[in-house]
């Protein structure tokens, strides 16, 4: 939470002396609070202020960073509790666990596995983050475990032990790799946040409680961590732990309490498949800033990938694509055109269905704004006269020798007027996408 | 020192909606479902009661569906050709708090099915089953408003809910609703405002604000799930900062919408990155579910006897507080 002007005048020396080329040691806390100019104008002011008024600058929420610099995963930085308000920054990172106690081989088929798990959705990537690996065996094992793993893939990685030992040495594979340790509790935060700074690691605190999260935090930055991610898992209990996330953004967000500035991470435990996905899909809604799993069936992460894809996008940008003609297979002076709307969710939708009919085809993308069929049309930003325009611009009319334009079922209402406006012929197309392909087949 | 708490602090709660009557109460239900009432957002026990779980009641059309994949009708078996049969299974077998009746069949681009053999499908229902019932028309407003105002005389006394009512049309179905003592679902196209505004026209007809649910049109996981989910965050908010108006209970047709998007129903042969198809289909209507249970959902109607199974398992467990 910003400080206002009159909390920063109690920070100053109230001397009005003038230096700062205000008359008032107020006229300059009133400008510095609308970052109007810089503190340093102020030769007297103490060390204390100095502080609160940095502070002030850094986000509420501080972003984390994990894996080199060419495969960076980013945590945190979030603004707000609910999407509305402005939007969700960084998506939630979503991780693998993965066992020492495994073969090698059986390591190397996951791990490749893995790292296939990923899709294309609406003309964008959707891919995981992390590989966690979870120490299960003896500190050797697991050191030759992360040295296998991290040569196999460039993943970010996350260190799930708690012996010093182990992740000492893991520690020293990953040079450059900035791996989180998982977790810091009570017993071990001194050596782990000692490891941690040493090797330019981030570090998880777990608790069972946010009290004693604010002490693993506030200890870790004693300590010289300044990376930190909260774990709390309060008796295992969902809605517990929705409601001790949703308390940690609060307190970050409304009252600036740095210790629980940090973003969050959700470990899945004794679960099967379906419980992960379900139970990761409340914790991407409801703060967090990584997930780890045990699950890497496709369907379960091309739907948690898919969930997250939605709940992060920018409610006041819907994705969009340029509006123009997108000839799709080999295209031909006879074939079909149809035309939709230049919201990406439509358009890709369509497209994968026209791919699928194998028939090649003309789509006319219009500009509605990133508006869907529908609402599109009842903004009016999908009208005769704005179709027939687009056909113009478009230079199909070079392309193709006839003059039949399928438009969505849903508006077959502006058939008439469309007509008349284009001169082309209207014919009338499936409501929904999914009838394109017969739609297509079917025309002759 | 403890942490001190950022608690929110609400000036109103939503309206409990109840569906259905027993015999003592002039229906014929073995028991009644109440929903809504809450007193915080989502699951934030701490802030406000929450004093009804949500609820989920599976969908049953009254014609034989033939636009569901193969891993959706084989999961309820060859009930699926007869409502009857079918809720009956939903009841006993698949443990649904409540039957949406949905008469598809009614729709003139369908089998345009004559208005005595649709109300003969909700007798029936009613008479075989013993959970409360919601019966949703075909979507067409002129079949709608010569079908549902019979079906609604017919389950007089059995407090349905029934929708649906739109902007455009919602005098005639709310006028046979609110004389047959049932309660009503307003649909609004992801529209916040006109959410609101359905909601004072039904109201301003003397509809008790305890008798109706809103419908704010979900999309799918993946097919515009995000704008429906801010749409349900703000109504909700709003309702708890006492908008009357708003402050009725979400009903999600979740099945409905789950089941068309591609990757619920693509097999694995056509798409390999995506997996089974068996466990793809069932996760996209429980994962969809999942997001708007966090939204503040009351009512999720279904579809996949598993989806639900896992739902339910899942509320449960939101429910330990
Ligand atoms: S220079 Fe510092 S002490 Fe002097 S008037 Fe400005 S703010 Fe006050």
């Amino acid at each position: 939470m910003a400080l206002s002007g009159l909390d920063i005048y109690k920070l100053l020396p109230k001397t009005n002396c003038r230096e700062c080329g205000f008359p008032t040691c107020l006229a300059f806390a009133l400008s510095l609070a609308k970052k109007a100019v810089a503190l340093e104008k102020c030769p007297y002011v103490s060390k204390e202020a100095k502080q609160a008024l940095e502070a002030q600058s850094q986000p509420p929420i501080r972003l984390i960073l994990i894996g080199d610099d060419k495969n960076k995963v980013e945590a945190g930085n979030e603004t707000v509790m609910f999407r509305h308000e402005e939007k969700f920054h960084h998506s939630t990172a979503i991780g693998f666990i993965i066992e020492d106690s495994l073969g090698d081989t059986d390591i190397k088929q996951r791990v490749d596995k893995i790292g296939k798990l990923h899709f294309e959705r609406v003309g964008q990537q959707l891919k995981t983050d992390l590989i966690a690996i979870k120490q299960a065996k003896d500190a050797a094992r697991f050191i030759d475990t992360v040295k296998l793993i991290s040569g196999l893939t460039n993943a970010g990685i996350v260190l799930m032990s708690e012996d010093k030992a182990a992740v000492s040495g893991a520690l020293k594979i990953l040079a450059n790799r900035r791996p989180l340790v998982y977790a810091a509790n009570s017993q071990n935060i001194t050596d782990l946040a000692a490891l941690a700074k040493e090797n330019a690691g981030s570090l998880a605190v777990r608790a069972e409680s946010l009290d004693i999260v604010l002490e693993l935090t506030k200890k870790a930055k004693e300590l010289g961590v300044e990376d930190i991610v909260i774990d709390v898992n309060t008796k295992n209990q969902e809605a517990k732990v929705i409601g001790e996330f949703t308390q940690i953004r609060r307190q970050a967000l409304k009252k600036a309490n740095r210790p629980l500035g940090y973003p969050t991470i959700a470990v899945m435990d004794k679960l099967n498949s379906y419980e992960e996905v379900i139970r990761a899909g409340d914790y991407i809604a409801k703060y967090a800033g990584i997930i780890l799993l045990h699950t890497f069936e496709e369907w379960a992460v091309l739907a948690l990938l898919t969930l997250r894809q939605n709940i992060y996008t920018d409610p006041q940008k819907p994705l969009q694509i340029e509006p123009k003609l997108y000839p799709i297979g080999n295209t031909t002076e006879s074939s079909p055109t149809l035309v939709t709307t230049n919201f990406s969710l439509t358009y890709y939708t369509v497209l994968g269905e026209v791919e699928a009919s194998k028939v090649p085809t003309y789509i006319l993308s219009v500009n509605t704004e990133g508006m869907s069929v529908l609402t599109a049309w009842a903004a009016e930003k999908f009208t005769p006269d704005k179709i027939a325009e687009s056909l113009k611009k478009s230079g199909v009319e070079e392309k193709i020798t006839h003059r039949n334009l399928i438009i969505p079922g849903y508006v077959a209402v502006m058939s008439g007027d469309l007509e008349e406006k284009s001169g082309w012929k209207i014919v009338v197309g499936p409501k929904e996408a999914a009838g394109i392909p017969s739609f297509l087949k079917n025309l002759g | 020192m403890a942490l001190e708490l950022v608690k929110d602090k609400w000036v109103n709660a939503v309206s409990v909606l109840t569906i259905g009557a027993t015999k003592e109460e002039g229906g014929s239900r073995g028991r009644i479902v109440k929903c809504g009432g809450e007193e915080s957002l989502p699951f934030l026990f701490s802030e406000g009661k929450i004093p009804h779980r949500p609820v989920i009641a599976m969908e049953v059309l009254d014609v034989e569906p033939d636009d569901w994949p193969r891993t959706l009708t084989s999961a309820i078996g060859p009930a699926i050709k007869n409502p009857v049969e079918w809720a009956q299974k939903c009841e006993s077998e698949f443990k649904a708090d409540l039957i949406c009746l949905r008469l598809a069949g009614a729709h003139p681009d369908a089998q345009n099915k004559p208005v005595d053999q649709l109300v003969k499908v909700v007798k029936d229902v009613l008479k075989a089953t013993t959970i409360p019932l919601i019966i949703v028309g075909c979507g067409e407003d002129k079949r709608d408003n010569e079908v549902l105002p019979q079906c609604s005389q017919a389950a007089k006394g059995e407090k349905v809910l029934i929708g649906e009512v739109v902007q455009e049309n919602y005098k005639t179905l709310t006028a046979s609703v609110l004389a047959d003592g049932h309660s009503i679902i307003a649909q609004s196209p992801i529209d916040i405002n006109i959410a609101k505004q359905l909601n004072i026209l039904i109201t301003d007809m003397s509809m008790p604000l305890d008798r109706v649910a809103i419908n704010p049109t979900v999309g799918a996981l993946g097919y515009g799930l995000e704008y429906a989910y801010s749409i349900m965050e703000r109504a909700r908010l709003a309702a708890l900062s006492g908008d009357k108006m708003l402050a009725m209970p979400f009903i999600s047709f979740v099945g409905y919408e789950a089941w068309r998007a591609k990757e619920a129903k693509a097999l694995v042969l056509e798409f390999p990155k995506w997996g089974s198809e068996l466990e793809r289909g069932i996760t996209w209507e429980a994962l969809t579910t999942t997001a708007f249970l966090q939204a503040g959902a009351d009512i999720m109607v279904m579809r996949h006897p598993k989806s639900v199974e896992l739902v339910r398992n899942h509320i449960e467990e939101l429910m330990r507080g």
